[in-house]
């Protein structure tokens, strides 16, 4: 059944091609116009090393002379013009997008990894063995669902900075924020793989896999996972528009990326202290960037929502 | 109703403790007490002696009832950063924050409600559209570029209002408020706005699409069908059904505006407890972390049981299942 | 006979749709006089709640009335707008529908409900609209009235529900009511019960019924003529005792057949061979013509005659000596 034959395989890109979420997604241009946004930024955050003019993280490349200036218009010294202008000191701007959306988007998509992987674990086990092990998972997901999962991060950003030794904590920032957001954020995997992986489990299917002597783990993994994957996958791009905001308001904070390796809430953080002596560009540009990519990727999970699950619109 | 309410407390006091518990952790366990409260210059006696004082050579269930018994009658111990009773700090900071949520939660709750059974009513209008589209951009916008945004507009480029801190507060027997001067209200204004937008435009889209579930229902047709009035059909039929999953958001959404206050604190330098918390994380100031933790907590389970109880007065049908029967 | 309450000529209500107009009302017209019942009987999808949605103007978008009149005492209302037509919901029709667990608002007292419609329309005080809420809740039946009209829906059973919408139907005196299905989400020990209270309501005060429902049995307890309805168009029309035992229309023959009516003494049910036709897919000519066993080509071909003049729309009636 699960297409082992060779035709089957070929024709995948077509079946994918020519399925109706392809086909709704034709049809919806705010659809494509985040898919195209989204996809333009998170490749100019991977290739960064290749398409920003400056290394800003390389003292070499920095020259301070050339800070504060304006965007597209010539340096009063040194005569070099940048495209999106220069920080305070002298950092290109343009670039120093770049390398902040490569963090923002590493944190963000790695958290919910986290969270995805955590959440679906701890929702398959207690949806599928039940008694006190579910009791105790969804009871401490029940207390940190009081809470706002930005809260829960903050907290656990900061017991985590306290348990790391001073000399490491700049270094470990970016990994602490991973742990921290994805840790807030696993709740809504855990339920919904939960809810179906009870719906699922009283199914005949399952029912004659255990009875063939199929263990556990192999019915949860082969048999259950697939059937949660779509609601999964809505959750998945939802929180990641979620993670991404999530680190820009921590970084924001002063609770989150390092000066030191900044992610786009950094520069923005940077970028406010200039917003009154007028070089606004130090923060318009960043916040643009965040915003255009907060923005695709909830639109994108709105529309796969509706597109897969018609119900719940 | 009593043994309800009396089981929504036990849980309530349940999800205390275990806050509590984690509270406790961090304390006991994040960054040595006895580290924090000596200097470099400490012999093996001191040591000793404090372990004893702070009680830290008894049992761990020992030490959690007694960080318990402390709490609740409001010691937190001393912030690490500052040397004073964090009590004393919390205090005096959370006129400040209060009093930012309370106008921004009214905010959010009256105008959300209102745009929501606007959008919901005028389906099909161009205006509800337009709001429409415009909440699914403010639910995109982080709450920090909200604030810088009307900062921009407002302080630096119209000047119209101030972009930091509270104004000119008045001294009410320890309570100090911003609600009687001028400068103190024109303070609030940005602020209140940055913080309630986003519970505004959540509690308007649930409203709008509870408020299209109930106006499909059978007995919104029947009260067409007997003649009502547009109005009395929408705000006496439509609007009370719609209430009763909507209070329950409501109430997570007040919650929730004390902890994101802490964004909005940060951004326009308002001292209240948020900003207290985010300094207090900067620095690990451990004891004022795990009193904020405790004190939110007690916030937000207090708030949900409120609901809870609302419950009863909103929808007949749970006060005379929960009596048994009919 | 007098003028009637309700004149319904040439009704059509359309559903424009991606794949053209649907017609779930095509074409429908009769009368109800004063004190009158009419049935109206049919299958799921017939249009018969359609064409009880039309005369209250409660068509859901975009179903609306495409052409034909509806009067009511001597007034057209089709055309009624906006407040005109809410002014005439309540007062001048009223409605029951199918289901009563849904149909009453779960957060308002029935008194309160029964009040408010009162106030609406007729120019009473509040004590006063009490009192007669009362008396309404009395009339249909309900026990300990002056104490229950403090009670919440939910602490109603089914059918003392639906005696409740009864009484919000009734309670403003309307000269029609349109009742939709009324039993069919009843119990069947208190669906005759219910019939026998809607009948004996609009007796005392001559109030004309729309009896809408697919269970004969309720027709033939309670109608005086009855309409049917095939394909959102009226087959038959006639007084209930002829089109029971002897019905022209090769559909209601069938549908006759059918139905486990006592007096008839059948060993076994007949069936209606295929099924109604979808709206998007009604054949030429009469709409019965894949499944009448007395087709002919003139049925595929001319639509089949108005029910106006004959008591049949059909080209060959059955003759009442063959209907047994």
């Amino acid at each position: 059944m699960s297409g082992t034959s060779t035709p089957a395989q070929k024709s995948r890109l077509r079946t994918a091609l020519e399925s109706d979420l392809f086909y709704t997604f034709k049809r919806s241009p705010v659809a494509v116009v985040s898919t195209v946004v989204v996809l333009v930024l998170v490749l100019s955050a991977v290739f960064a090393p290749l398409i920003a003019p400056t290394n800003p993280f390389d003292p070499a490349s920095l020259n301070l002379m050339n800070g504060f200036t304006p965007p597209m218009s010539p340096n009063d010294f040194t005569g070099e013009t940048f495209f999106m202008g220069t920080d305070d000191q002298g950092r290109d701007v343009f670039s120093t997008i770049l390398y902040g959306m490569r963090i923002s988007l590493f944190v963000g998509v790695a958290a919910v990894l986290f969270a995805m992987v955590l959440g679906i674990t701890l929702g398959l086990l207690s949806g599928y063995l039940g008694g006190w092990v579910e009791t105790v998972i969804m009871r401490i997901a029940d207390v940190q669902l009081t809470f706002p999962s930005i809260l829960v991060a903050m907290l656990i950003f900061g017991v985590a900075k306290g348990i790391t030794p001073v000399e490491y904590r700049d270094q470990m920032a970016i990994w602490v924020l991973i742990l921290a957001i994805g840790l807030s954020d696993w709740v809504q995997f855990a339920r919904v793989v939960r809810g179906a992986t009870l719906v699922e489990k009283n199914k005949e299917y399952v029912e004659a896999a255990r009875l063939i002597g199929r263990r556990s783990g192999a019915i949860m993994l082969r048999h259950i996972l697939p059937n949660v994957l779509s609601p999964v996958l809505v959750i998945a791009t939802i929180s990641l528009a979620l993670a991404i905001i999530a680190e820009a308001t921590l970084s924001f904070l002063g609770v989150g990326a390092p000066p030191t390796q900044p992610s786009l809430g950094t520069l923005i953080r940077i970028g406010q202290g200039f917003l009154f002596s007028g070089e606004w560009w130090i923060l318009l540009f960043p916040a643009i960037t965040l915003l255009g990519l907060a923005l695709s990727v909830n639109l994108l999970g709105d529309w796969l929502r509706d597109a897969l699950n018609p119900r719940l619109r | 109703m009593l043994a309800y309410i009396i089981r929504r407390v036990a849980q309530s006091a349940l999800v205390l403790l275990i806050v509590g518990l984690v509270a406790f952790a961090m304390f006991r366990f994040v960054g040595d007490p006895i580290d924090n409260m000596l200097g470099q210059e400490r012999t093996a006696e001191d040591i000793e002696r404090l372990r004893g004082q702070l009680g830290l050579d008894q049992p761990f269930v020992v030490q959690y009832y007694r960080f318990l018994e402390n709490a609740v009658q409001g010691n937190f111990g001393v912030s690490y950063r500052q040397g004073r009773p964090v009590i004393d700090i919390l205090m005096e900071r959370a006129p400040a924050t209060l009093e930012l949520a309370a106008v921004s939660g009214i905010l959010a709750i009256i105008f959300g409600i209102a745009l929501g059974v606007f959008t919901a009513i005028k389906r099909n209008g161009i205006t509800a559209n337009l709001i429409m589209s415009g909440s699914l951009i403010g639910v995109s916008l982080p709450t920090f570029l909200i604030g810088i945004l009307l900062i921009y507009l407002f302080s630096v480029e119209l000047g119209w209002l101030p972009s930091f801190g509270r104004g000119e507060v008045v001294d009410l027997g320890g309570w100090s408020t911003g609600f009687l001067t001028a400068s103190g209200l024109k303070a609030l204004i940005l602020p209140s706005i940055t913080l309630g937008l986003y519970q505004m435009t959540l509690i308007m889209r649930l409203v709008r699409s509870e408020m299209l579930e109930v106006l499909r229902q059978d007995y919104i047709r029947f009260a067409r069908a007997r003649g009502l009035r547009d109005r009395t059909v929408h705000f006496r039929h439509a609007l009370k059904n719609t209430m009763v999953p909507v209070i329950t958001v409501i109430g997570l959404q007040v919650g929730a505006i004390i902890a994101f206050a802490i964004i909005t604190e940060t951004v326009f330098q308002w001292p209240g407890v948020g900003l207290l918390f985010i300094n207090a994380i900067q620095f690990v100031d451990i004891p004022v972390m795990a009193a904020y933790l405790m004190l939110i907590s007690v916030m937000f389970v207090g708030i949900n049981l409120i609901v809870d109880i609302l419950y009863f007065f909103i929808d007949p049908r749970l006060r005379v299942d929960r009596k048994g029967g009919h | 006979m007098a003028d009637p309450v309700l004149s319904i000529r040439n009704l059509c209500v359309e559903i424009p749709t991606r794949h053209g107009i649907l017609k779930p009302v095509d074409g429908v017209s009769y009368d109800i006089a004063k004190g009158e019942i009419l049935g109206i009987v049919g299958e799921s999808g017939a249009g018969k709640s359609m064409a009880g949605n039309a005369v209250i103007g409660l068509l859901n978008p975009p179903a609306h009335v495409s052409s034909g009149e509806i009067w009511l005492n001597g007034k057209r209302i089709d055309t009624l707008k906006g407040d005109a037509l809410r002014r005439l919901r309540g007062k001048e029709i009223g409605m029951v529908f199918q289901d009563p667990l849904t149909s009453l608002n779960p957060l308002l007292r029935i008194g309160d409900q029964l009040v408010e419609t009162m106030l609406t329309h007729l120019p009473i005080s509040k004590s006063e609209a009490e009192k007669r809420a009362v008396a309404a809740l009395e009339e249909v039946g309900i026990p300990g009235a002056a104490k229950r009209v403090n009670s919440y829906p939910h602490e109603f059973s089914g059918g003392m529900r639906q005696r409740v919408v009864i009484a919000l139907a009734l309670c403003a005196e309307p000269s029609l009511v349109i009742a939709d299905e009324p039993t069919t989400a009843l119990d069947v020990s208190v669906q005759a019960q219910i019939i026998a209270l809607l009948k004996r309501l609009c007796r005392e005060r001559g109030t004309a019924v729309m009896l809408i429902t697919h269970d004969m049995g309720v027709i033939a307890e309670a109608a005086d003529r009855v309409a049917v309805m095939y394909a959102g168009r009226l087959a038959e029309l006639g007084p209930v005792r002829d089109v029971i035992t002897a019905p022209e229309h090769p559909y209601t023959h069938g549908l006759m057949a059918s139905t486990p009516l006592a007096s008839r003494g059948q060993k076994r049910l007949h069936q209606i061979p295929g099924a109604m036709p979808r709206l998007d897919a009604v054949p030429d000519g009469c709409a019965f013509n894949p499944r009448c066993p007395r087709v002919a080509d003139k049925c595929r071909q001319a639509p089949a005659p108005k029910v106006d003049g004959a008591a049949a729309a059909c080209w060959f009636p059955l003759q009442h000596e063959e209907a047994s």
